[in-house]
């Protein structure tokens, strides 16, 4: 395990050291304090702990790393994310996992809004509360939450699956409520499991795209 | 008017200049159809342009280099502010941004072969990177859009150089269109959708919001390519002082400004003429923003819509860019609008020069399409040879007028080069109306 002070040490010597392909495998970042772009852009089966909150866009980009954040994370926690995990164990500001590909989000606490904004295959699983306008336009992968959800989800929704354990104070636009079949239960189980949360999938409930607006119709169009 | 007899002198028809034939087909297509018409290109509507400047050229005052003795350097770098691995480019005209699936895979290899051979460099677009044209592309610049369709961090490794794209000039403020009908399996793969469906692609980034942000944003590109690449920001030409300053402040390494005529692949109609101003006024306002940081030259400002020739080259750069990009004059070079098609244009309803169906996906010369018969028509060779041609042009134009003006680089061009022809050209362009030493805003007056 090697530990790196983010205070002392800076931001660029983080990132070149994780980037760096060295026989580390694990790593632990102190004092974090809100810092942005902890931990961006790692291509590398490590595990990194970051022992605090961060700022903006913590595990940016993230391949393959396992991040785990003792703390809560700022707007954009592993934006644009294609693969490994990163598990935060405090709250998420906005545009958590925003335009991920792949790869498991984990949030324990709550998320803020816009949480999975045009998602693109990643699995996000929220243990608390989502924010307004979560999944705007989200085109695939998972989101499971475990409280309730705010207003509008999935507005624009492409084909990713939505999954709320509590209410939801509306649904944007062409985002239905649909049938819970057994495939969705059994992947809702295995991200429950993954993300070590308490519930059940029976619990849930599956939301989804009507997929009305995928081709401009005019009798549509005050959806727009 | 009332008909009385044959010799009776009549008033003849007139035509409404704000109902034409043009405005009146439209009011019935919309009637018919319920939709806004979406097409491809820039304004087409007359705005204030290069064409409205002339150059000086040398005088008892000045005197000229020689035209195949004294040499006229083109080369330029971009990016030096903060990237440990600048651009350098040997000529200021670069290929702009143009998705793959907008274009098809042979164009997109035939502009990169094209932009090399000429030693310059292309762009990505919305869509992603594909294979062919990072091989076919010695430098390789990767728009990073709001819709992030493709995006990946590899690829992202593999640039060049990024360029975060906030807006674009036929549309600022709007976000993409491509239509189902171009969505083929390929290009439905890369973005993530499902095949045959619009695909909008945001107006706004998802992930961040404002100056402010786009700083933040920026660091963390910076940080994910170690700070080698430049970092470039791409905006629509609408409020270019405070747009450029903001993109500074935020640490851009180049400023790309796009003016309303600048090419689209697929927007409203309604949008490409109405928003947004001509790419000639907003040059001034982008440079002064620059000095007034201490950071012209420091920060490149790249220019673009509705560059053609080597003229409007040489102009934009008088006026304080660094460097230009192209990309419906690219396409043009590539065999766009070829009068050679005509025949196919007719049955579309339209005629070379006018074809502006570049989302529809059945593009005669095979250049904005994803079919793969008419895409096979284009030959990536050929056409980027054509390509590289007309960028030697250009550059050869740009280098006779610099030479003319007593210059042996073209970034020495400056605004005491120009004078305008219009009163228009003379308040954007803020240099003096021809024959006088006088345009309108100029203090003291
Ligand atoms: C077919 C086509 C596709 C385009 N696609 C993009 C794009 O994906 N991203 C972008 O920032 N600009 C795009 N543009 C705009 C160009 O990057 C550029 O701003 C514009 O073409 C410059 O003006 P010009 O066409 O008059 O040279 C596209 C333009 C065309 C013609």
């Amino acid at each position: 395990m090697q530990t790196y002070d983010l205070e002392a040490d800076g931001l660029r010597g983080l990132n070149a050291a994780l980037h760096a392909q060295t026989n580390q495998t694990r790593w632990e970042i102190i004092n974090p304090k809100g810092s942005h772009a902890i931990a961006v852009g790692l291509d590398a089966p490590i595990d990194v702990t970051v022992k605090g909150s961060t700022g903006y866009y913590c595990a940016g980009m993230n391949q393959q790393a396992t991040v785990r954040v003792e703390g809560s994370v700022g707007p954009g926690v592993a934006e644009n994310m294609m693969s490994g995990e990163v598990i935060v164990e405090g709250d998420a500001s906005q545009y958590a996992g925003a335009t991920g590909h792949g790869g498991l989000l984990v949030i324990k606490g709550n998320a803020s809004s816009r949480c999975g904004i045009s998602m693109k295959g990643i699995d996000i699983v929220v243990h608390g509360n989502i924010g307004h306008m979560s999944a705007f336009m989200a085109q695939a992968g998972t989101l499971v939450v475990c409280g309730d959800a705010g207003d509008a989800l999935g507005d624009s929704l492409y084909e990713a699956r939505l999954f709320v354990r509590g209410s939801v104070k509306s649904l944007g636009a062409d985002c239905v409520e649909k049938e819970m079949r057994p495939e969705h239960l059994a992947l809702l189980e295995t991200l429950l499991e993954r993300a070590g949360a308490d519930a059940k999938a029976e619990e849930f409930t599956r939301y989804g795209s009507a997929r009305k607006l995928y081709n401009f119709d005019v009798d549509t169009s005050a959806a727009y | 008017m009332t008909q009385t007899d044959d010799t009776t002198p009549r008033t003849v028809p007139i035509q409404s200049e704000t109902f034409s034939n043009a405005v009146n087909a439209e009011i019935r297509r919309a009637a018919e159809t319920g939709i806004y018409d979406i097409r491809g290109g820039g304004a087409k509507r007359r705005v204030p342009h290069f064409d409205d400047l002339l150059f000086l050229g040398a005088s008892v005052s000045r005197y000229p280099l020689e035209g195949y003795r004294e040499r006229c350097e083109t080369s330029v770098t971009l990016g030096g502010r903060f990237a440990q691995k600048p651009i350098e480019l040997d000529i200021p005209i670069t290929i702009a941004g143009m998705s793959f699936g907008a274009l098809s895979g042979p164009a997109k290899e035939a502009l990169g072969r094209g932009a090399s051979a000429a030693g310059t460099s292309t762009t990505t677009g919305d869509g992603g990177m594909t294979p062919e044209e990072r091989e076919h592309s010695d430098k390789l610049v990767y728009q990073y859009l709001p819709s992030r369709y493709g995006m990946n961090p590899n690829d992202l490794r593999k640039a060049d150089a990024i360029e975060i794209v906030v807006g674009q000039g036929a549309k600022p403020g709007g976000g993409g269109m491509l239509l189902g009908q171009k969505i083929s399996d390929r290009v439905a793969e890369m973005r993530t959708l499902p095949k045959g469906i619009d695909q909008r692609s945001a107006c706004r980034h998802p992930d961040w919001t404002g100056p402010d942000d786009l700083e933040i944003k920026i660091l963390e590109l910076r940080e994910i390519t170690g700070w080698q690449v430049p970092i470039y920001v791409k905006v629509g030409a609408t409020r270019p002082y405070y747009d450029t300053a903001l993109a500074v402040k935020a640490g851009a390494d180049v400023v790309v400004m796009d003016g309303m005529q600048g090419g689209t692949a697929a927007t409203q109609d309604v949008f490409i003429e109405n928003v947004g101003i001509p790419t000639l006024a907003c040059i001034r306002p982008a440079v002064q923003a620059l000095q007034d940081l201490g950071v012209h030259r420091e920060v490149q400002l790249v220019i673009s819509g509705g560059i053609r020739n080597g003229a409007d080259v040489a102009k934009a750069m008088a006026l304080g860019a660094d460097a230009v990009a192209i990309g419906t004059a690219a396409l043009i070079a590539l065999g766009d609008n070829d009068p050679k098609w005509e025949a196919e244009y007719q049955k579309l309803g339209t005629t070379a020069g006018a074809y502006d169906d570049w989302h529809a996906g059945n593009d005669p010369a095979g250049i904005t399409t994803q079919d793969p018969a008419l895409a096979a028509r284009l030959d990536p060779v050929d056409a980027g040879r054509r390509l590289r041609n007309y960028l030697k042009v250009m550059t050869l134009e740009a280098q006779t007028i610099a030479r003319a003006c007593g210059h042996n680089h073209l970034h020495n061009l400056e605004p005491e080069d120009l004078c305008a022809l219009t009163m228009e050209a003379a308040a954007m362009a803020r240099v003096p109306l021809a024959g006088t030493d006088w345009y309108p805003g100029k203090p003291g007056f």
